[in-house]
């Protein structure tokens, strides 16, 4: 009971810090993201590139010292199964997604909270999205 | 130091955050759920909410504890969700976003407003269009929302990643596969953003 109420006021804690730290750098903004496709402000590329940098530094130093998590276990790092089209297509098709609705799945929610309910036609046709692919799966090329 | 003593803290904390706060404070974000034993991955919660609502009795591939698995992550998104709650309605921003001339004309040029002042607890990140019902409802409002999460929904699963799993946490790994879905994601963006959308607005 106790580690359940822990885990809630950890990961919503951390949810609330991120939905924060989202909202007053703007990268929720419909703007900041046709700004970064017409390439007419550094800003987005600024803040996924320091993110970039800070977490490359961080999971080396995590990976070289084998880092352990609060359970005391090790923190793995699963390598990504290699391929070119599913990460090509995919990310293509996501990359249309997000420059229509300016928002990638973790600005959908947060923009929820700032009371834009159209974001929840948003996240039903993405869970829909996300559904199909579930389907079709076995179809497409990996 | 005179802006200290100028505006109260809950004032500075309005403006905009600079690119290097965020991008330092997003990795931390990430950092701190590796250390909860967590790989931080918003569109996994995309997955977990088909299985929770019983797509996994239709396909496999939502045949799984969501709870168990991503219970965490929906906590995570429903904090995020609370998180922009709080910085619209506390630590909006009194100035309407400035946005760059040719983004200004872009915009404009498919018919949609200049940004705003935060109002009404509504924060102005979005197009006035986002809020107009008449907008929402109409052929071309739908199609950008329907189509656009689709095409999010979709593609992430599809590409195993958005933003957070592919563009954050993979590039730090120095994972190719997240380095060919973030060239994915631009190929589809500036295709939709300089041919598509002027094409359809």
């Amino acid at each position: 009971m106790r580690n359940t109420i822990f885990n809630i006021v950890k990961f919503v804690g951390l949810g609330i810090f991120f939905g924060i730290v989202m909202t007053k750098a703007e990268v929720i903004s419909w703007y900041r993201i046709q700004e970064m496709f017409l390439f007419d402000n550094f800003h987005m590329y600024g803040v996924i590139g320091t993110a970039v940098v800070i977490g490359l530094i961080s999971v080396q130093l995590m990976k070289k010292y084998k880092a352990k998590d609060i359970n005391g276990r090790e923190i793995k790092f699963e390598p990504k199964a290699f391929s070119v089209a599913r990460y090509l297509f995919g990310g293509t098709i996501f990359g249309f997604g997000w420059a229509m609705t300016g928002a990638c799945p973790g600005p959908m929610y947060t923009l929820v909270g700032h009371g834009y309910w159209a974001m929840l036609i948003v996240i039903a046709s993405a869970l829909f999205g996300t559904f199909i692919y579930g389907m079709v799966k076995s179809k497409l090329p990996h | 130091m005179t802006f200290l003593f100028e505006q109260s803290f809950i004032g500075y904390l309005s403006h905009s955050w600079p690119w290097y706060i965020a991008g330092i404070l997003i990795a931390s974000v990430m950092v701190f759920l590796l250390f909860t034993g967590k790989h931080f991955g918003v569109s996994a919660t995309l997955r977990a909410g088909c299985s929770a609502l019983g797509a996994g009795k239709l396909s496999d591939f939502f045949h799984f504890d969501w709870k168990k698995a991503q219970g965490w992550n929906l906590l995570f998104i429903l904090g995020g969700l609370i998180g922009g709650y709080i910085a619209s309605t506390f630590l909006a921003s009194p100035e309407p976003m400035e946005i760059g001339e040719r983004t200004a004309e872009h915009i404009q040029s498919m018919g949609f407003s200049l940004p705003a002042a935060s109002k009404d607890k509504i924060s102005g990140m979005l197009p006035a269009e986002f809020t107009d019902t008449e907008f929402i409802f109409s052929l071309k409002g739908m199609s950008l929302l329907i189509l656009g999460g689709f095409f999010v929904g979709f593609g992430t699963r599809y590409a195993g990643g958005c933003t957070s799993g592919h563009a954050i946490s993979g590039l730090s790994d120095l994972q190719l596969p997240s380095l060919i879905a973030v060239i994915g994601f631009f190929i589809g963006g500036l295709t939709m953003t300089y041919l598509l959308m002027p094409l359809f607005f």
